[in-house]
């Protein structure tokens, strides 16, 4: 069974169709990439698939459930997480303490216990820390632990939003353009913890990207979409060499 | 009175004035309070804050004098009555102001404070009334200045009531929900947490806030209908503490209480109501940002 599946969406703004009947299904731990020239409508898939947007028509599927309405602070305890292309961190907070709230969706202690800091607090607290040092780990951000997010580099700051959305602890990881801003070296980085996100972690990917290289490097399929609808579907090769898709990026 | 010495006298009055400056102030600083809370969360500047104030006031001396409940009774329901109103407020109609200029969200909360002013007189009369306390006209004399009761009821109820926010902000899942939804709200949907149930617990916390700063004030000051108009002085404390800094709100009111209490005993008559706004426009004048605010400056 497919992790997620969209199914005829639709996205109308005002007298504009952004979204036009557009439907995919992703399989669990595949690298699922979405590509298309700049307003072909990629972005509104990723954030009606997040939840921000209200869809006019179709249906999402994540794992058996419908999601369709689900309001967006309810999907990070269902197991889908995102990044953002423009990264939203609280920026006056430590790397580590914004991957801490990564696990707020998980936390389980009652307000009275937490006022008081009773012990019990304290061993699931220990857990959640933990956990954040697993990604911490994982994704090599030990120098980075008590840094102001403010002050760090763009680049840096980038793989932290990523370690902040593993720390809920996601079955689908979302990510937003995860190669904008970065250096040549940086972007050849983050397609090496895209892969071990999938292949360690075992979690799926949907991705929004534009670096072709970073495209074909990690995607095991991909959807390239036009004027809001779907134009071809394959490996990353097929689809970069399907004719309606290089028709889409140079015009004619 | 013991006048043998006239040096004593003076450091009497000296004593006396930091004593109600610093209660006077506490009051400006829990109002503040309750501004930086809500404009940190929403970017939404509630000029109804002192009349939230004002109806807790009112609320408290309803129970207690009309109804004839106990004094600690009283204040529990008047600040979970008007925190609920707060929390309804924001869910109903500030909600719909967030993201519109700033000047209609001042016109819009002026307007609320002069409907909250209206509703008062209607319900409970536009006279003076006095909210008797268990620590109404007593005092207690230390070291020779005579420490009233109400004064230091307020300072220690602000001083408890601080601690339970820092405790609340700093240590309770909803606490930091809070403080993360204020700093990024996009963010703070993706960790999982009801952005808009936390503004209007902010709204609740902020009023409830003001509501006790209400009944507090209530014993030294009387109850009318515009006990509210505190609420001014203690924007200047906010502005003075740097807009967006809490522990600045708490430092301004204090400041702006003693101020005012030391201009009105040593500086010519009149200089009392204004000596707040003189020294607001002097820190503005010269540190912009406030004392506590940090000075943003856009990278080009």
């Amino acid at each position: 069974m497919s992790l997620l599946a969209a199914d005829g969406l639709v996205m109308d703004f005002g007298g504009l169709r952004a979204v036009d009947g557009v439907s995919f299904e992703i399989e669990p731990a595949e690298v699922f990439t979405i590509i298309g020239p700049n307003g072909a409508g990629k972005t509104t898939i990723f954030n009606l698939v997040s939840r921000i947007y209200e869809p006019t028509a179709g249906r999402l599927i994540f794992d058996g459930e419908d999601i369709t309405r689900v309001p967006p602070h309810e999907i990070a305890r269902r197991g889908i997480a995102r990044t953002f292309q423009n990264i939203e961190l609280f920026e006056h907070a430590t790397v580590l303490q914004n991957l801490l709230l990564g696990r707020h969706a998980h936390k389980r202690s009652r307000f009275v216990e937490e006022l008081l800091f009773l012990p019990r607090v304290r061993e699931l607290e220990l857990e959640h820390r933990e956990a954040v040092e697993r990604v911490i780990d994982f994704l090599d951000l030990q120098p980075h632990r008590d840094s102001l997010v403010v002050n760090l580099a763009y680049g840096v700051r980038k793989v932290v939003e990523m370690a902040r959305a593993l720390c809920t602890r996601p079955r689908l990881l979302l990510l937003d353009e995860p190669s904008s801003g970065l250096s040549v070296e940086e972007t050849e980085d983050m397609a090496f913890w895209i892969q071990d996100i999938r292949t360690i972690l075992g979690v799926t990917v949907l991705m929004v990207e534009h670096d072709m290289s970073l495209v074909s490097s990690v995607s095991d399929r991909v959807l390239a979409v036009n004027y809001g609808r779907p134009i071809a579907l394959g490996t990353a090769r097929e689809v970069q060499e399907h004719p309606d898709v290089i028709k889409a990026y140079l015009g004619g | 009175m013991r006048s043998a010495h006239p040096g004593e006298d003076a450091l009497d009055t000296i004593l006396q004035l930091v004593l109600n400056g610093l209660a006077v102030g506490c009051i400006y600083g829990l109002v503040a309070l309750g501004f930086v809370l809500i404009y940190k969360a929403t970017e939404l500047v509630n000029f109804a804050q002192g009349d939230l104030l004002m109806l807790g006031a009112f609320t408290c001396y309803m129970f207690v004098v009309w109804y004839g409940v106990g004094y600690w009774v009283a204040l529990a329901l008047a600040v979970a009555l008007v925190a609920l109103f707060g929390a309804v407020l924001d869910a109903t109609i500030l909600r719909r102001v967030i993201g519109q200029p700033q000047f209609s969200v001042v016109m819009l909360t002026i307007g609320l404070g002069a409907i909250f002013r209206s509703f008062a007189s209607i319900a409970w009369g536009s006279e003076i009334y006095t909210l008797p306390t268990p620590f109404s006209a007593r005092a207690t004399r230390v070291a020779g200045v005579a420490v009233s009761h109400e004064y230091v009821s307020i300072i220690v109820g602000t001083v408890a009531l601080c601690a339970v926010l820092y405790a609340f902000f700093t240590f309770t899942r909803v606490g930091l929900a809070m403080q993360a939804a204020s700093q990024n709200q996009l963010a703070a949907y993706y960790m999982g947490i009801p952005v808009k149930l936390m503004f209007s617990l902010i709204w609740a916390i902020s009023a409830g806030v003001a509501a006790i700063a209400g009944v507090l004030l209530a014993p030294v000051s009387l109850i009318d209908i515009n006990l509210g108009f505190i609420g001014l002085k203690a924007f200047a404390a906010a502005v003075l503490g740097g807009f967006g800094s809490i522990p600045g709100a708490l430092v301004g009111g204090v400041t702006i209480g003693l101020i005012e209490l030391f201009s009105g005993a040593y500086l010519p008559q009149g200089f009392k109501d204004v000596a707040a706004y003189v020294v607001l426009l002097v820190v503005l004048a010269v540190r912009p940002q406030g004392m506590f605010g940090a000075i943003v400056r856009k990278k080009v």
